[in-house]
């Protein structure tokens, strides 16, 4: 068995006893920190993700909160109507197989739902390069998050309230382990080839018969699965969703961790994932302190101000983010393996 | 680069395990102090922090000094929930005062339940909130209130029969208030004509307003914010729209008037309280307001004022911290003299108070009328 | 005939939108042209010109007072015309400073680089200064000075012009010939559209392709602020956030138009001003944002190079 897929089983086995010991603490004194948990792990596989797409193959997707939508509404609206029919068929709600299986159903149909509206975008989308392309996905984020907007039973402004809550450790985090080792894998493999080169130069790419629309179609409906599948994560642990949570905002959240890690490091946007999370709680934390005049206070929590300009900074300072690499000629010549 | 990894970890961990000691009796509120809905937020902040230093100066609640510990949602989705679960377990609060919408309170509601720390939403309308459990109560009416009193304002006292309502599709607080005015107008005899929509953002209401214009109803309601509603007023009177409006305490604000101009006088619009009441209760409130903020106090600031008097009280009353008896105490509130009317909570949880009806005459906003529940 | 006379209204309150649609267009083309990158914070500077003109107006109405009149009257006329000529000239030479700044300090030093960082660095812009202005001057907005009488145009029977709607579409004309003017017959012009052809020759023939870029931008930006204020005269309530929306229709309208194309952008301005006003009358109102969005799909899937644009050969 491979190195990877190692690591993989056994995250998955430490998860699962972390979530029996670890859940408890869900209502408890440290229901805020095993919030924060929660957030971290969506979070992470929403910026691994995100990263397959603008990192690996270089099509810069400003997107990607409609799919993680589709995602939570998705697996919300089945777990709402269905999961009583099913739990029951299955063994009754007192019966944790049931239930987690039960989830494990609704989330499938959260990332799938998601990964083929990422196919109805991506296909159209492709042929656009660069700007045209960040306008287009954000467009159809915002078509995506408009179109929940005007649906009645999807809870429109109201927002939708979700009945389980069945988000635990092992759930995010298996997931995210999942997601990562799904991504790395794909990246090391003729797939992940495929990406890069389309990345580095397309229209050599295509000189040289790589189909590159199949390659950027497949990293795009990779990564809304995953998005979905954070999404439907969200949703069962936040227990309501409104459509004006996965607004263009939320997009620029997630790309703004990938710019932070480096874009085609997997390791580093995983980094900027749970920095950026826990930063404003950090930040909320000083505000109490009152380090700053109340005044100012607004500027510390002031989570756009600061994101806008670490993306400045970093863009003029280090784009390749915290351990990405930088794009030149030479470098690509030195290497001898892919990025992590 | 590591180091710097590091040392971020260990001061998120610091400070996010710190186990706060439990000396003062701790009330959380959480409101949108920053981000599109703060011009609401601070206000309402504002209001529950001069009722809390008053209570203080009065010797505090069963003998202790009462601290408020205030958290900015930043008008996000999700924010509130963590922080809720922020205020419950690391800051052990009693009570939570908050949100400030609708559906932040629907994403705090259930969490506030779960832990049985009881709830007070003073300004959140929509009519799911309180059925999430026995432990969330509300300190204002709900839509269907407002609803009715604007739908009875137009048919008794503007004696129209004919109506328009526009509604603002993306917000819940327009889209519930819609649904009230509907059902009570059309089941008094009245026709509502046509249902116009818009979003909240929109600056150019033209084409809706020029449909409008040609169905010439007698009377348009319009339960929407401020920022939208001037706007609307402004170009229906630039089209020749003549028809009086009927509004919601949503445009509760002097930019509506700054705004609108002339256009918006005539129109009328319900609210929780009239900053130009005479009653000593709410002359009061609105000095001490002033001198604290040098500003008037609005509706907001009255109602969480209101809000985080009761909930206070209702410590005092209960004569205990623990979270059932407080529950209880608040359940049992009856003829609070608050500065939004005499409140009592009644077997919903919601408050059963009077609510007034405003007009615009020369700039300025008048009383025409006080509702009673 | 009622039904005549409300689709002539709403052709007219289209033509007005779409104006304010055209001239921000102008700005994204003709950046594109020089710079072939997508200026996202130019929405922004829309905002930013209606802001000055906010705070230059009191400032304005101190030498020429001007009280808020009901009517155009001989009297007023020359007063009325002046004060606002000034605070457009002062928000419009205000923003194309502002324009040339961002140029120098933020997108100067990335030129060569791959174009995607300056994209991201541009919504970093973009973001940094819808937040910070927000964060200074509060979300709440704000009540524009009502600069010109607002009274329907007599004479038009049942349709209602106003002067302001007047208004913008007069100063859209007149800024626009201006714009042909600066563009076809002075030597600047003339340094633009040989810059958007080809940069490395402009530079061998002694073109200084810095300032022409910065001249560029202050032009687009210009007219961004232009449009700013005109806005604000017809719906006079300002908010930081209210570059957002019509900065991306915009683009999409100069996108139609043809990017880089400057007739096109005017001609994307009015088309998608008409459509969305038309969707949302004859239609929904709730599709009036998602109508551009679509338009843009739309637009890119059948024709990439727009309507009047020309199609661009990639070469290796």
């Amino acid at each position: 068995m491979s190195r990877a897929r190692l690591i993989l089983i056994i995250s998955l086995v430490v998860f699962f006893f972390g979530s029996v010991f670890g859940d408890s603490f869900k209502s408890s004194v440290f229901a805020y920190n095993y919030d924060i948990l929660m957030t971290i792990g969506v979070n992470i596989i929403l910026a691994v993700s995100l990263n397959l797409v603008n990192g690996y193959t270089g099509q810069f997707s400003l997107g990607h909160a409609g799919f993680m939508a589709v995602g939570a509404y998705a697996s919300a609206t089945w777990s709402n109507n269905l999961d009583p029919i099913l739990v029951n068929a299955l063994g009754g709600p007192a019966n944790l197989i049931a239930v987690n299986l039960a989830f494990f159903i609704s989330m499938l149909v959260g990332g799938v739902l998601a990964a083929v509206t990422g196919l109805l975008v991506g296909i159209p989308s492709f042929r656009l390069k660069g700007d045209y392309l960040a306008i287009v996905t954000l467009g159809f984020g915002e078509i995506i998050r408009t179109a929940i907007l005007n649906t009645d039973f999807l809870g429109a402004s109201r927002g939708l309230s979700v009945a389980g809550a069945y988000t635990n450790i092992f759930w995010t985090f298996g997931l995210t382990a999942i997601c990562v080792y799904v991504v790395l894998s794909l990246v090391h493999s003729t797939y992940g080839r495929g990406f890069l080169t389309v990345r580095d130069d397309e229209v050599a790419a295509e000189a040289m018969g790589i189909n590159t629309t199949k390659y950027k179609v497949i990293a795009f409906v990779v990564a809304s699965f995953f998005a979905g599948i954070a999404g439907a994560l969200y949703a069962h642990f936040k227990q309501f969703v409104t459509p004006e949570g996965f607004n263009f905002f939320r997009s620029v959240d997630i790309v703004v961790m990938v710019i932070l890690g480096g874009m085609g490091s997997t390791v580093g946007v995983v980094l900027a994932a749970v920095s950026l999370t826990i930063l404003p709680e950090i930040l909320r934390a000083l505000s109490h302190a009152d380090l700053l005049p109340p005044a100012y206070n607004g500027l510390l929590e002031n989570r756009l101000i600061l994101y806008s300009l670490l993306l400045i900074v970093l863009m003029l300072t280090r784009p390749q983010g915290l351990l990405g690499e930088l794009n030149t000629r030479r470098q690509r010549l030195n290497r001898r393996h892919g990025g992590l | 680069m590591r180091s710097l990894l590091t040392g971020l970890w260990v001061t998120a961990l610091l400070c996010c395990w710190s186990v706060a000691a439990r000396s003062q009796i701790k009330i959380g509120a959480v409101s949108c102090l920053t981000g599109s809905l703060s011009t609401f937020g601070v206000s309402s902040i504002q209001g529950a922090k001069l009722a809390v230093e008053e209570i203080n100066s009065g010797g505090g609640v069963l003998g202790q000094q009462i601290e408020l510990i205030v958290e900015d949602n930043q008008s996000k989705t999700g924010e509130s929930a963590t922080i809720a679960r922020k205020l419950i377990g690391q800051d052990q609060v009693i009570a939570i005062l908050g949100d400030l919408t609708s559906s932040s309170t629907m994403e705090i509601a259930p969490l506030a339940q779960e832990a049985k720390v009881p709830l007070l939403t003073p300004s959140a309308t929509n009519v799911a909130i309180t059925k999430a459990g026995d432990y969330i109560f509300r300190s204002c009416f709900i839509d269907p209130f407002t609803g009715q009193m604007m739908a009875k304002f137009a048919l008794d006292h503007l004696k129209a029969k004919r109506a328009v309502i526009l509604t603002d599709v993306k917000q819940d607080y327009s889209v519930g208030l819609t649904e009230a005015i509907r059902q009570y107008f059309t089941a008094n005899r009245g026709q509502v004509v046509r249902e116009i929509s818009f979003s909240s953002g929109d600056t150019d209401f033209r084409a809706q307003l020029a449909t409008m214009r040609s169905v010439r109803p007698n009377v348009i309601f319009l339960p929407a914010y401020y920022t939208e509603a001037a706007l609307i007023l402004r170009q229906a009177k630039q089209l020749g729209i003549t028809a009086p409006f009927v509004g919601s305490e949503g445009w509760d604000s002097p930019t509506l008037i700054q705004v609108a101009g002339k256009s918006a006088d005539g129109s009328f619009y319900t609210n929780h309280f009239s900053v130009a009441d005479p009653a000593p209760t709410v002359r009061k409130f609105v000095h001490s307001y002033e001198a604290k903020y040098h500003v008037a106090p609005d509706a907001l600031a009255a109602l969480w004022y209101d809000g985080a008097t009761i909930v206070c009280e209702a410590i005092q009353r209960a004569d205990s911290t623990d979270g059932a008896k407080v529950r209880d105490a608040l359940a049992s509130t009856k003829n609070f003299e608050g500065v939004t009317g005499r409140i009592s909570i009644d077997e919903n949880r919601n408050a059963s108070k009077p609510g007034v009806v405003l007009t615009v005459e020369n700039g300025q906003v008048k009383m025409v009328q006080q509702v009673l529940p | 005939m009622e039904q005549l006379t409300l689709f002539l209204q709403q052709l007219l309150n289209g033509l007005s939108l779409g104006s304010i649609y055209a001239l921000i267009a102008l700005g994204y083309t003709m950046i594109y042209g020089v710079l072939r990158f997508i200026n996202f914070a130019h929405g922004d500077v829309y905002m930013l010109g209606a802001f000055a003109g906010y705070f230059l107006a009191p400032i304005v109405g101190h030498f020429i007072s001007f009280a808020e009149y009901d009517a155009f009257t001989p009297q007023n006329i020359l007063p009325i015309l002046t004060s606002i000529g000034l605070v457009m000239i002062g928000s419009m030479l205000i923003c194309a400073v502002i324009g040339v700044v961002i140029e120098k300090l933020v997108y100067r030093p990335l030129r060569g680089r791959p174009r995607l960082n300056v994209l991201i660095t541009a919504i970093g812009v973009s973001l940094f200064l819808q937040n910070m202005m927000q964060y200074l001057f509060g979300a709440s907005p704000r009540a524009f000075p009502q600069l010109i009488p607002v009274q329907p145009i007599e004479g038009l029977g049942d349709l209602t012009v106003l002067t302001t709607q007047a208004a913008i579409i007069l100063s859209t004309i007149v800024l626009m010939l201006i714009l042909r003017f600066i563009v076809t017959k002075t030597k600047l012009g003339l340094a633009m559209r040989a810059l958007s052809l080809n940069p490395t020759a402009c530079s061998v023939v002694g073109v200084n392709n810095d300032v022409v870029i910065s001249f560029t931008f202050a032009l687009g930006s210009a007219l961004a602020a232009a449009a700013g204020i005109l806005v604000s005269l017809d719906s006079p309530s300002i908010t930081p956030m209210m570059g957002n929306l019509p900065g991306i229709k915009a683009f999409v309208a100069a996108v139609l138009g043809g990017i880089g194309n400057i007739p096109g952008a005017v001609l994307g301005g009015i088309i998608i001003g008409v459509l969305e006003t038309m969707v949302v009358g004859y239609l929904r109102p709730e599709l009036r944002d998602a109508i551009a969005f679509a338009m843009l799909i739309v637009i890119l899937l059948f024709k990439p190079n727009g309507i009047l644009g020309k199609v661009e050969r990639e070469k290796v």
